[in-house]
């Protein structure tokens, strides 16, 4: 009972911040309630037991990604951006791709089958800490996926610098 | 006492929501009891901070309010409370209220998460270090928020400045955590503690210098303290992101500003100087210790978090501010790569079984 309580509370105020966030004029206030939304995600996590995963999100999504949103919404010109009626223009299109989508998610939840249960219950991991059962998964049995990502990362990070070199020598 | 408490509302609500319900006030009396005493270390960091520079100063520091000026901080306080509240025309209004709010609620929160002493604390989290270190990434948003919503270049200034400074040495900072992780083996600050005890030395400093230098000057940075005060320098931005608050609004950023300088002070008493605990060759030396209540050994945490606060006034009274891009050069160039190496001769040593 209580459970369903907590992922209701959840799963609605996700959703009404994500629409505030595509909502918002101003581009500040979008970021403030993204920041939001970020936390209630992170609850989820909480709630499903896995608190290592909350940690990050909130680390990693609300205090170094969003923060980079930040910097770019305060360097935009703020005036000319509530000038503007809307920001996307074709809505009717996209109300019809997002109808397709939902009916098409709606059809497939009919399908769901439960997956086999892992050796990672919940009490494993709890005796393990989750700390040490993701990092073993990480670089054991998902080594290579994980390097691919952190080169995948790397490339990103080389491109960024070489655009930013061109620029300063021009 | 609080069994007879549980049977009584057992009687109207059941056996499990009598328990729930007990429960939730006792976490809420901790929780008020930790910020109650909190705050007043607070007030009294600030008498304290004053006395030191002043007596470094050749001066004598505050001393007209009380005996040995010892109510300073309470004059302060209701000077700054019926002061006005002050709103700018063209202030982003809803943010210009929320910013100091989030400031001083995330400082606050990171004191749930903290061992005061064996058993001393509002939640025993096993990810409490990196509950903190994600508690002191949405401090930034309230200093950036404050800075961009008052509509002042100077704030915005400030903001920005505040903004690359703390992203830039959050990074320093949470490497310099990670050989304190290698050796403790755990996230979880009790366990931290505790692995420190049962280390030949007793506390991490020794072993983990490299991590220690860097975790100390990025706590500067972190706490946007002196040397590393851009964000509000006065000669530059009249007093940064917070220059548009006035009143209570303002007391919030310095509450918040003091808190987190004592939160980074108790990080960093219980990953390098052992928490509560003294070493475990000074209790083998001397057994009669091990028999003091458990509540007694907050004196030795709170010795050790003051005797980071001094660091904290010691060097403001000493060194000048730097310059903004050396400010940058020693977070990516010095610290960052430190923090690496460190990592790796942790990594190295745990391997080999030698640490």
């Amino acid at each position: 009972m209580l459970q369903q309580l907590f992922f209701g509370y959840y799963a609605f105020i996700i959703i009404g911040l994500s629409l505030l966030v595509v909502t918002r004029k101003n581009p500040g206030h979008s970021v403030m309630w993204m920041l939001l939304l970020f936390f209630h995600i992170a609850g989820l996590y909480l709630f499903l037991n896995a608190e290592f995963i909350a940690a990050i999100q909130v680390i990693v999504y609300a205090g170094a990604i969003l923060v980079l949103f930040l910097f770019v919404v305060l360097l935009l010109n703020l005036r000319e951006e509530i000038a503007l009626r809307q920001t996307v223009g074709s809505w009717p299109v996209a109300f019809f791709m997002c109808a397709i989508l939902f009916v098409a998610v709606t059809a497939a939840l009919g399908a769901y089958v439960q997956g086999p249960v892992g050796g990672y219950s919940i009490d494993v991991i709890q005796n393990e800490t989750h700390a040490k059962a993701l990092g073993k998964l990480l670089y054991t049995e998902y080594l290579f996926p994980f390097e691919i990502a952190s080169l995948i990362l790397l490339v990103a990070v080389v491109g960024a610098v070489v655009l930013a070199k061109r620029k300063l020598r021009s | 006492m609080i069994g007879s408490v549980t049977s009584f509302l057992a009687s109207f609500i059941g056996e499990p929501m009598a328990n729930m319900v007990l429960n939730i006030v006792i976490i809420l009396i901790k929780v008020v009891v930790v910020i109650a005493v909190t705050l007043l270390h607070v007030a009294y960091a600030t008498y304290w901070e004053r006395k030191v520079i002043g007596h470094m100063q050749l001066r004598l520091g505050p001393r007209e309010v009380g005996p040995y000026g010892l109510f300073q901080p309470f004059a302060d306080g209701i000077k700054l409370f019926f002061k006005e509240d002050i709103i700018p025309a063209n202030s982003d209004k809803p943010i210009f209220y929320l910013a100091p709010v989030i400031f001083f609620v995330s400082a606050l929160t990171s004191l749930s998460v903290l061992p005061f002493f064996d058993g001393g604390w509002v939640s025993n989290i096993n990810v409490g270090l990196l509950f903190l270190l994600g508690m002191s990434s949405i401090g930034a948003y309230g200093i950036v928020m404050s800075g961009w919503s008052s509509g002042s270049k100077y704030s915005f200034l400030g903001g920005l400045r505040s903004a690359s400074q703390v992203i830039s040495y959050e990074i320093a900072m949470g490497l310099s955590l990670v050989g304190v992780m290698i050796m403790a083996g755990t996230l979880n600050l009790t366990e931290i503690v505790k692995a420190q005890y049962n280390y030949p030395t007793g506390f991490y400093a020794l072993p983990q210098i490299l991590g220690f230098f860097v975790f100390y000057v990025a706590m500067f940075a972190e706490t946007n303290r002196l040397p590393f005060d851009l964000p509000e320098a006065e000669s530059e931005l009249v007093a940064g992101y917070f220059t548009e608050y006035s009143g209570f609004r303002f007391a919030l950023f310095f509450l918040g500003e003091y808190t987190g300088m004592l939160i980074m002070s108790s990080i960093g008493t219980l990953c390098f100087l052992g928490g509560w605990t003294l070493p475990k060759f000074v209790m083998d030396a001397l057994p009669f210790l091990g028999s003091l209540p458990k509540f007694v050994w907050v004196a030795v945490f709170l010795v050790k978090v003051y005797f980071f606060m001094f660091l904290f006034y010691w060097v403001r009274a000493t060194l000048p501010r730097y310059r903004y891009d050396q400010l940058m050069n020693i977070g990516w160039k010095v610290l960052i790569p430190l923090a690496l190496v460190n990592i790796m001769i942790t990594g190295t040593l745990k391997i080999m079984g030698w640490v």
